[in-house]
């Protein structure tokens, strides 16, 4: 039992890092200008050719975010489910991320208006906040619904309330941007400078070492409140770790690449079944490297699909992130019966 | 009284409000201390209070000397051990994972096992007999084994108190006791204290040192079982008002039969009790007799019987006795014998059976209930 175990987790890792890696490089490798892998490999470690600025100012940096973000949306996915053990929450569902946009939206406009440049970490606190406020008030109607199901309608209702009032404020607000800003709100990985890639990296990564080393207590937490208090877990300074790491992350990406939908819910569960484990000191590490696969996958999808016009990323999330929650609530029903 | 972890004027209740005020007791290691009373009487509240898990509204609660609010989290959390009712989440758990998780506050930052913490998980396996399942998924085992499992988590947490509410409930009598062997191992073993509170007071009375009732927002008594268990007073306790209670056996009887009786049992021996029991639950009013104070039979005929003919322990029935089970006899127009052993102080009993035979009185039981079912249609 003990070595399949270790065995899955074995293949279970190399499966992972070797689809990251195949994605980098198809994803290098595709779109409207065509390059051949012996061309990359050129182009990588020489940074000459006729091709090179595609790949150096436009891929690559497009790439690592979408590694990045995706990795931050799952491991944010992950944290939710556990901090309401509801394993549908996720970001996005929760209206978290809406909540982040809507925020975003108010201050750049309200910026832009005045024709102030809005620098990276500007951005991320605005979502930021916005995150933490919406995330207060899926934490009021936790408090009140013990339901998992009314977790999530109150949460997607906070989602379509954020939204709302986002549409509105564009539609009234007057610039040329505007139309930067719509895009945007649909979420896409586009138009990333390697500035942003910086930015993400130095909130992404941090984040991502503070949850890796709260591996232990997120164990603990899993089994339950009164369990994780008994096992030594000062659970008030814990539940608010877990709510700005969470926030955090789910800030970083709506900050960069709008909202994106389902990666929260889906990898972490498809995680859960390839590693057969819930154990966080395994499924930190490997829910950040799921998304990363899952949203390079997409990115590509979004990319190719439709070219030279592109979908906006969410879309192709939808496409296979929902059926996985479909599957999610089914099975449990079942477990339930 | 040197107690390992006790209450000190401990006020107990939920957003500041008292439910329990004043609340003093305590038990030394080595020893159970039980907590018993009615459904909703505030038994977890204590429980959950002692744990650290409710904030105490007054007075402490002391572990080994200290207050236990003084202690750091994982200082508790290597002296006291818990089973709760709440469900333990464990997904994708094996049951030595979940066991696994008692040690907990031995690990290091990562929460990885050494060598030396995957022994005490297996040898708390061992403890409570779980090795057959231990591989097994932990959401797909029974509830008695699934409580065993956790008294297990709380054996190789290696803790100095459990702290464990109801942890039989749910779980049918087999394994009832399979848990409170473990459990009273433990305590002689590795010298634990155990807080516990119990639903089924025939065994609190057998297994623990100390019990503590808890009932109408207060601690109502607080003693050596011996001192607890008494008729009137668990009667009292839970409000019993239809049936009775025998502390001495643990068994409660249901409320006897109303109106006239309309058959004498003749009983002893323990005999009688099926017969008492059965006409209880067809609704027969009763009497029975001659039965010694210190006959099985008695307890129960008492409970359940309109009318006893009985004589004082240790006393052969006199002719006075005789005369009046003759008498109710004659009353009752049918009678049931429960014994054909007849041996030298039952005499009365053989004499009270021929006078039926003579009467043709006799009867079996199945008879009279069918004889009641047809008068009934």
């Amino acid at each position: 039992m003990e070595k399949r175990g270790h065995i899955r987790l074995w293949i279970g890792f190399a499966g992972l890092f070797a689809a990251l890696i195949l994605l980098v490089i198809w994803n290098i490798n595709a779109g409207s200008v065509h390059l051949p892998v012996s061309e990359i490999i050129e182009i990588l470690f020489s940074r000459t050719g006729d091709n090179a600025a595609i790949v150096w100012n436009i891929r690559l940096p497009r790439i690592i975010s979408a590694l990045m973000l995706g990795g931050a949306l799952a491991l944010s996915g992950f944290l939710l489910q556990t901090f309401f053990a509801n394993p549908i929450a996720g970001p996005f569902i929760l209206g978290i991320s809406s909540g982040a946009k809507l925020i975003l939206s108010l201050t750049l406009i309200g910026f832009l208006s005045r024709g102030v440049a809005v620098s990276s970490f500007a951005l991320i606190v605005a979502a930021f906040l916005g995150a933490i406020l919406s995330m207060g008030f899926v934490l009021a109607i936790s408090l009140k619904a013990k339901q998992m199901s009314l977790l999530i309608i109150g949460g997607v209702m906070i989602g379509y309330i954020c939204s709302a009032i986002t549409d509105f404020v564009v539609t009234f607000a007057d610039d040329a941007n505007i139309i930067n800003l719509h895009h945007w709100s649909q979420g896409s990985f586009s138009g990333m400078s390697w500035s942003n890639v910086g930015v993400m990296v130095i909130v992404v990564i941090p984040v991502l070492i503070c949850t890796f080393m709260l591996s232990k207590p997120i164990s603990a937490y899993q089994l339950g409140e009164v369990y994780a208090q008994n096992m030594g877990v000062n659970i008030r300074l814990f539940r608010i770790a877990l709510i700005i790491l969470s926030s955090l992350l789910s800030a970083c990406v709506t900050a960069f690449a709008g909202p994106i939908s389902f990666v929260g819910v889906a990898v972490p569960h498809l995680i859960r079944s390839i590693f057969k484990t819930a154990k966080p000191i395994i499924m930190i590490p490997a829910c950040f490297l799921g998304g990363a696969v899952f949203c390079l996958f997409c990115d590509l999808i979004a990319r190719t699909a439709v070219s030279p016009a592109e979908l906006s990323i969410s879309s192709v999330t939808a496409v296979f992130g929902a059926p996985v929650v479909i599957m999610v609530m089914l099975r449990r029903q079942k477990d339930h019966i | 009284m040197d107690y390992y972890i006790s209450t000190e004027h401990m006020t107990v209740g939920y957003d500041g409000v008292p439910l329990i005020e004043d609340i003093q007791i305590g038990v030394s290691r080595g020893e159970i201390l039980t907590l018993i009373g009615p459904n909703g009487s505030g038994k977890s509240t204590i429980l959950k209070s002692m744990i650290r898990q409710l904030k105490l509204i007054a007075g402490t609660v002391v572990l080994d000397g200290h207050s236990i609010s003084e202690l750091s989290e994982r200082e508790l959390a290597k002296k006291l051990a818990i089973v709760m009712t709440e469900r333990m989440r464990a997904e994708l758990m094996t049951c030595w994972d979940v066991v696994a998780t008692g040690r907990y506050p031995y690990t290091g930052r990562l929460g990885l096992l050494s060598a030396e913490d995957r022994q005490k998980v297996d040898e708390a396996i061992r403890m409570v007999h779980a090795e057959d399942y231990a591989e097994s998924p932990f959401d797909r085992i029974s509830d008695g084994q699934r409580q065993r499992l956790l008294l297990a988590r709380a054996i190789c947490q290696e803790p100095e108190v459990i702290v464990l509410d109801e942890p039989t409930s749910f779980l049918d009598i087999r394994h009832k006791m399979e848990l409170l062997d473990v459990l009273k191992t433990m305590v002689s073993a590795r010298n634990v204290a155990v807080v516990m509170s119990l639903h089924e007071l025939d065994l609190a009375q057998k297994v623990s040192d100390r019990v503590v009732c808890v009932a109408n927002r207060s601690v109502d008594r607080y003693g050596t079982p011996e001192e607890i268990f008494q008729d009137d007073y668990i009667r009292q306790l839970y409000g019993i008002e239809k049936g009775s209670y025998n502390s001495l056996f643990g068994s409660l009887e249901m409320e006897p039969a109303e109106g006239i009786p309309s058959v004498f049992v003749i009983g002893g021996g323990g005999s009688g009790i099926p017969v008492y029991r059965a006409l209880q639950r067809n609704d027969i009013s009763f009497a029975a007799g001659i039965i010694q104070e210190n006959d099985l039979d008695w307890p129960v005929a008492h409970a359940l019987a309109a009318e006893v003919v009985s004589v004082p322990a240790f006393q052969m029935p006199d002719k006075a006795a005789v005369e009046k089970a003759k008498e109710l006899i004659d009353r009752c127009g049918s009678v049931i014998c429960c014994t054909d052993t007849f041996g030298e102080c039952n005499q009365a009993c053989k004499e009270l059976r021929e006078y039926a035979v003579s009467r043709s009185l006799l009867t079996e039981p199945s008879e009279l209930f069918e004889k009641v079912k047809k008068e009934e249609k």
